[in-house]
């Protein structure tokens, strides 16, 4: 435990001095209002991420996240045109996200095909699905409601409701994940599957619920992506699934299975998002962009590792004294 | 045959070739689409139809697969060649697939040009570009000067860093920069085209510049973000989003004032361009060479450069005067 607990002490400490450094070039980065806005800007990636983070935690992947984000947001334009009006839309986003994701659970439950194949199938499903309801026209920013748009960006005492909202879920999830038989269940499965089923826990049940959660999650993000950036169309958030699984990475859930903390997994994706919103504004030539971003995402992982591994355990004391 | 039926045969046979004689003194000119039902192709239609009109004896024939394919085109094409029209100009899914097609019909006397999207040399006369990049890299930064009188700090939100057609604008754009002394290009920075990056490129040219008067984006993703980032930064008014983008995905920003103007083609000019030369080069009284001037009626005239290029004319301003108008077509 006290491992886990400083892995996380050192992304801190990691975001910190990342901020210490864009304030430096910078200042007015680190202002409060400017953290609340990088804090929203980066809700999309958090609740994204805490789904993924169950996925991978039960030794899957599921990279059709993103699509099912782009459906289910072009899925509530296309609602919101129709006059739906926006607690139906939210409803239905959420239960159209969680059956895309049991799509996938179902095939990697029922069929046994491995997560990765599954999701980049879906991925391609779902983004294409997009083009057959729309044959490729864009939804644009006359063609919402004024409520539809105005909902995420709310100010409730400082944040806007999209903030509120990944913050309310990151608290439910901590909860699931710590205190109900499922999140356990979740730790058990990719930990040790043998193990957990000799427990009683069903393994493709549980990988199933973690793909349905993180479906759900992505339904709903869809909704708060398109109404932010006014605008749905097939290739909304191209890529963000790449985006989703560095932030878990960089959070230190495991790819393996098993270990990482939903602290973690939030720390991990403000990571991403403070270098997301500080290239733009700290002068980097764009031309360098990209080769920055990746390296920092490669020295927290390296750090991660290194706290991560265990040390040998020595079986032959004879053996060790000879060399 | 009863002499009843045997009268209405002769009428219906004195019919046909009255019809065809008809049809021969009316010049059949042909409008091939990428696909039917697409709004940009319709109101290319509309243009043709004024220029038709325009010109007397014209008849268009508009048409086109109803999806986007190269095959669907050349039996479109085909079928054209049978019914012998005067001239076909299309707007072509590929470059080199129509061009078999394309020179049978040349072979058989038929005047062929590509508009729009062209088809390589060998399989047209002419193919007319809805503008220049010389043209649009001094039109968005004339956009951007236009409304800012007292001049000020402008900056570029372009796609990604490779994108061949941005890069060349941007480059244009910066060769004419001296004709507006008072605007200064403080900046470029790349939004993928994606809308997320592109929003907080936007958001962060705002803060690195907080003198920001206006941004330009020649991309129809980043225009679109860059006026909703400047819609959540409560700075509309103060900072003019402009660029390239289309009418029915920017309406909503040029109603709230986030964009005061922006530029694209229009597609109804170019519509009425291409009739107008298709006609000019059937009738014979032009000539589709390097260096040649065709008259495109009310828009002026066209020169072809050494590639058997013409440009049309500056992209079109779009503002709230017509935004209306065009956000039901493209």
């Amino acid at each position: 435990m006290s491992i886990l607990k400083s892995r996380e002490a050192i992304l801190a400490l990691a975001i910190l001095a990342l901020l210490a450094v864009i304030a430096s070039r910078f200042p007015a980065f680190v202002s409060p209002a400017n953290l609340a806005r990088v804090l929203t800007d980066t809700s999309p990636l958090i609740l994204l991420a805490l789904g993924q983070m169950a996925v991978i935690l039960t030794k899957c992947i599921d990279l059709s996240v993103a699509a099912n984000l782009a459906l289910c947001g072009m899925i509530a334009a296309l609602m919101n045109g129709a006059g739906v009006p926006l607690p139906m839309i939210l409803l239905a986003v959420v239960l159209l996200g969680a059956m895309l994701g049991a799509v996938n659970g179902l095939l990697v439950w029922k069929l046994g095909i491995p997560s990765i194949v599954v999701t980049l199938g879906t991925m391609t499903i779902y983004r294409g699905t997009i083009f057959l309801l729309t044959n490729g026209a864009w939804i644009n920013a006359h063609q919402m409601s004024a409520g539809f748009k105005d909902f995420p960006r709310t100010v409730i005492a400082g944040l806007p409701v999209m903030t509120w909202i990944a913050l309310a879920i990151i608290g439910l999830v901590a909860i699931l994940m710590g205190r109900t038989p499922l999140g356990r269940a979740f730790y058990a499965v990719g930990g040790n599957a043998h193990a957990a089923v000799y427990t009683g826990i069903s393994v493709g049940r549980t990988q199933f619920a973690a793909f349905v959660l993180a479906g759900a999650l992505a339904g709903l993000t869809g909704y708060l992506w398109v109404a932010r950036y006014a605008v749905a169309y097939v290739d909304i958030a191209g890529g963000f699934e790449l985006d989703v699984v560095a932030a878990c990475v960089i959070g230190g859930i495991a790819i393996a299975g098993g270990s990482g903390s939903v602290a973690g997994c939030v720390m991990g994706a403000l990571f991403l998002g403070i270098i997301k919103n500080a290239l733009p504004v700290v002068g980097i030539s764009p031309f360098w962009q990209m080769a920055i971003s990746g390296a920092a995402i490669l020295i927290a992982i390296a750090f991660n590792a290194t706290s991560q591994r265990a040390p040998g355990r020595i079986i032959l004391k004879q053996a060790e004294h000879r060399t | 045959m009863s002499i009843l039926g045997k009268a209405l045969t002769t009428a219906a046979m004195a019919g046909v070739l009255m019809a065809s004689t008809a049809q021969a003194e009316e010049m059949r000119i042909a409008l091939v689409v990428k696909a039917l039902g697409i709004g940009f192709f319709e109101a290319a239609n509309k243009g043709a139809e004024e220029a038709a009109k325009e010109l007397g004896d014209v008849k268009i024939i508009y048409t086109g697969p109803t999806d986007t394919t190269a095959e669907g085109q050349i039996e479109v094409i085909n079928s054209l060649i049978a019914q012998k029209v005067d001239a076909i100009a299309v707007s072509a899914n590929d470059t080199d697939a129509l061009v078999p097609t394309l020179k049978k019909a040349m072979d058989r006397g038929i005047t062929v040009i590509s508009w729009d999207s062209g088809v390589a040399p060998e399989g047209r006369q002419m193919q007319l570009n809805p503008s220049s990049s010389a043209l649009i890299g001094n039109m968005i930064i004339k956009l951007a000067a236009d409304n800012l009188p007292e001049g000020g700090d402008v900056a570029v939100l372009s796609a990604t860093t490779t994108s061949t057609n941005q890069n060349t604008w941007i480059e244009e754009m910066k060769k004419v920069e001296g004709n507006y002394p008072k605007v200064k290009v403080v900046g470029t920075v790349y939004g993928d085209d994606l809308a997320d990056k592109s929003y907080r490129e936007a958001q962060g040219l705002m803060q690195t510049y907080p003198d920001l008067k206006a941004i330009i984006a020649p991309t129809s993703v980043g225009i679109v973000a860059a006026a909703q980032a400047v819609t959540d930064a409560g700075k509309v008014g103060q900072v003019n989003v402009t660029g390239l983008g289309l009418p029915s995905e920017m309406a909503g920003h040029v109603k709230s004032g986030a964009s005061k103007s922006f530029a694209i083609w229009n597609p109804i000019d170019l519509g009425y361009s291409a009739t107008m030369i298709a006609y000019h080069l059937a009738k014979g009284d032009a000539k589709a060479e390097p260096g040649a001037s065709i008259p495109i009626g009310r828009m002026g005239e066209v020169k072809l450069d050494d590639k058997g290029e013409a440009a049309m004319a500056d992209p079109f301003v779009y503002d709230s005067t017509n935004i209306d108008q065009f956000s039901s077509i493209f």
